[in-house]
């Protein structure tokens, strides 16, 4: 059991407050959305858990299991057992997914002989081409396929606890339900927490939320069970500010 | 030596960033190279053929080639095609040597060869290479030559490259520089008859206290001649490199196609990249382009491979060798480039621990 914990976090980015006092608590096969409208703090969420250059933390704490979060550099976070599954997935040039599997799951001391098979099941399970994989990152794929390959690796390595942000934009539909779906089974599959992002109810279709968070100028302000998100989708934000 | 030719300085503009005011050309006696030779056996000729493309000497380096250079000269026939790939390997051992290597490639129509030539030496061997590379390549030859500067960080190079492209010809020159102290490449393609092709190609890394440094040329001469340019290089530690590229259309040259393409990628705080491109065009109905880039790896890459949990001197040599893809990919058919890419890897490994 993982029990990733959001206690008072305020952060700024370039001196501006975004986040303001957020408390959240996700643990090991729990779906928590947090819904919010632009400007509400939902990405620079994400971006903080994940010690993103740019985010300053100005109060409040993280933790995985009781061990600081914030205080590790991002690569430590997502050996620790975080994963971003990215709004926006990077294009780098010239690295492949199966090198940056491999070098990932080397630094998780984890056995690499059978990633080939691993990564060939994975793309079958959530309709990614495979000649993708060994193609540079993100570079020319469509914005479906990147949210494939996103959640492509994060089945792969397996975290404790995801963070989609906005796994829902950009994408068809069917790439959305097939990503989501994936992300769903693994929670009963492999007990994954997840703490998914989002702007839209469509998402929570498909990935069963066990509670729903409003999250606006920077604080929750709403929590409850899925009823919250069909409030929402009646209501409006309006209703929440 | 005998002779005291007129050294360049960097007042002159084509030397402006180098280091030439450091090097005493004096502290150097002529000697050989141990040089070795692979699969050339059939085309090599006795007879020497300086001057079939670089017809002046284009600085005092070249001159001094010119003068006692030592030959290898490959003479290709009419409709003769090399299957394997020509390799040749010039070792430096001595200490405080001049040493200067000449290879001449006379293609004949419709012939192609591919050749790769390696220069190398040890780490502590103060020595000066002054290599030159001619290529005349008769209408619809293919040319392909590869040159690795596998030197030590001691030794310095100051290198020609000219290559002469008639009728539909298709000339490929590629350089790969991961050694030596200072060393510097000038490399020319000429295009002089309708339709004729060139590609340029480099990688270069340098690291610690190394210079690389280059000039290119892409001379067109003619109607519907097509040249293209990529050059991607790495500096770490308070290395430098520079890169200057003149691409010149001359009037009679219309319909022609010049592209030129320099990236570099600076991995250190005092690491240092110039980039310099030009270009001179005559005659209207062309297509040109050239990009230069200098900067250091973008955070955003950075952040994404750390987010899957790869550590940062890891995430750097992915992007780097990432970097140099491209470049690799584009290397002729026959061409070993695995070797490249574990040196490149081992550099960054050594840059990581310094």
């Amino acid at each position: 059991m993982t029990t990733l914990r959001i206690e008072g976090l305020r952060a700024e980015v370039a001196g501006r407050e975004i986040l303001k006092g957020v408390d959240l608590v996700v643990s090991s096969g729990e779906v928590h959305a947090v819904m919010g409208p632009n400007g509400a703090g939902k990405s620079t969420l994400s971006a903080v858990i994940m010690g993103k250059p740019g985010y300053r933390v100005t109060g409040g704490k993280v933790t995985l299991d009781g061990a600081d979060v914030l205080a590790m550099p991002t690569w430590e976070r997502a050996v620790a057992g975080l994963h971003l599954v990215m709004q926006y997935p990077t294009e780098v040039p010239g690295v492949h997914v199966d090198d940056v599997l491999a070098e990932a799951l080397r630094s998780r001391g984890r056995d690499t002989a059978s990633l080939g098979a691993e990564i060939d099941r994975e793309a079958a399970r959530i309709g990614f081409d495979p000649s993708l994989v060994t193609r540079a990152l993100n570079v020319d794929l469509s914005g479906g396929e990147k949210k494939r390959n996103e959640t492509l690796q994060m089945a792969v390595l397996a975290p404790r606890i995801a963070i989609l942000d906005e796994l829902d934009s950009g994408l068809d539909i069917d790439a959305l339900r097939d990503c989501a779906r994936r992300v769903e089974a693994a929670t009963h599959e492999s007990s994954l927490g997840v703490l998914a992002i989002t702007h839209y109810v469509r998402l929570l279709e498909e990935l069963k939320a066990d509670m729903v968070h409003i999250l606006v100028a920077g604080r929750i302000v709403a929590s409850g069970g899925p009823e919250l998100a069909d409030r929402l989708e009646r209501d409006g934000y309006g209703a929440f500010v | 030596m005998n002779t005291t030719p007129l050294m360049p300085s960097t007042d002159e503009e084509i030397w402006r960033y180098s280091r030439i005011g450091e090097l005493r050309l004096v502290d150097f006696a002529p000697a050989s190279a141990r040089t070795e030779t692979i699969g050339a056996e059939s085309l090599r000729s006795t007879a020497a053929l300086p001057g079939i493309a670089m017809a002046h000497p284009a600085d005092v380096f070249a001159g001094l080639n010119r003068e006692a250079g030592e030959e290898i000269t490959l003479v290709l026939p009419r409709g003769r095609v090399v299957e394997d790939t020509v390799e040749i390997v010039h070792h430096v051992d001595a200490d405080g040597v001049l040493v200067r290597p000449r290879l001449v490639i006379d293609a004949g129509e419709d012939s192609e060869v591919t050749v790769v030539e390696r220069f190398v030496s040890a780490g502590g061997v103060r020595s000066l290479v002054v290599p030159v590379l001619e290529v005349r390549a008769a209408r619809s030859a293919r040319v392909n030559y590869v040159g690795v500067n596998e030197l030590g960080s001691a030794t310095w190079q100051i290198g020609h490259q000219v290559a002469l492209g008639a009728r539909d010809s298709h000339v490929h020159l590629t350089t790969v520089a991961l050694g030596g102290d200072y060393a510097r490449v000038r490399a020319e393609v000429r295009l002089v008859e309708h339709g004729a092709n060139a590609q340029q190609l480099a990688l270069y890394f340098a690291s610690g206290s190394q210079m690389h440094d280059f000039r290119t040329l892409q001379i067109h001469e003619a109607p519907r001649t097509r040249s293209e340019l990529l050059f991607k290089g790495a500096v770490g530690g308070s290395a430098r490199s520079v890169y200057t590229g003149l691409i010149k259309i001359a009037k009679n040259a219309a319909h022609s196609e010049a592209f030129q393409t320099n990236r570099n990628l600076t991995l250190g705080e005092g690491a240092w990249a110039e980039s310099v491109p030009n270009l001179e065009i005559e005659t209207n109905e062309v297509k040109c382009s050239h990009a230069s880039t200098v900067g250091s790896i973008e955070e955003e890459h950075r952040f994404y491979l750390e987010s899957r949990g790869v550590p940062p001197e890891v995430a750097e040599r992915l992007v780097v060798l990432g970097f140099f893809d491209d470049v690799l990919d584009r290397l002729p058919r026959g061409v070993d480039v695995s070797p490249m890419r574990a040196a490149v890897a081992d550099k960054l490994t050594a840059e990581v621990a310094r």
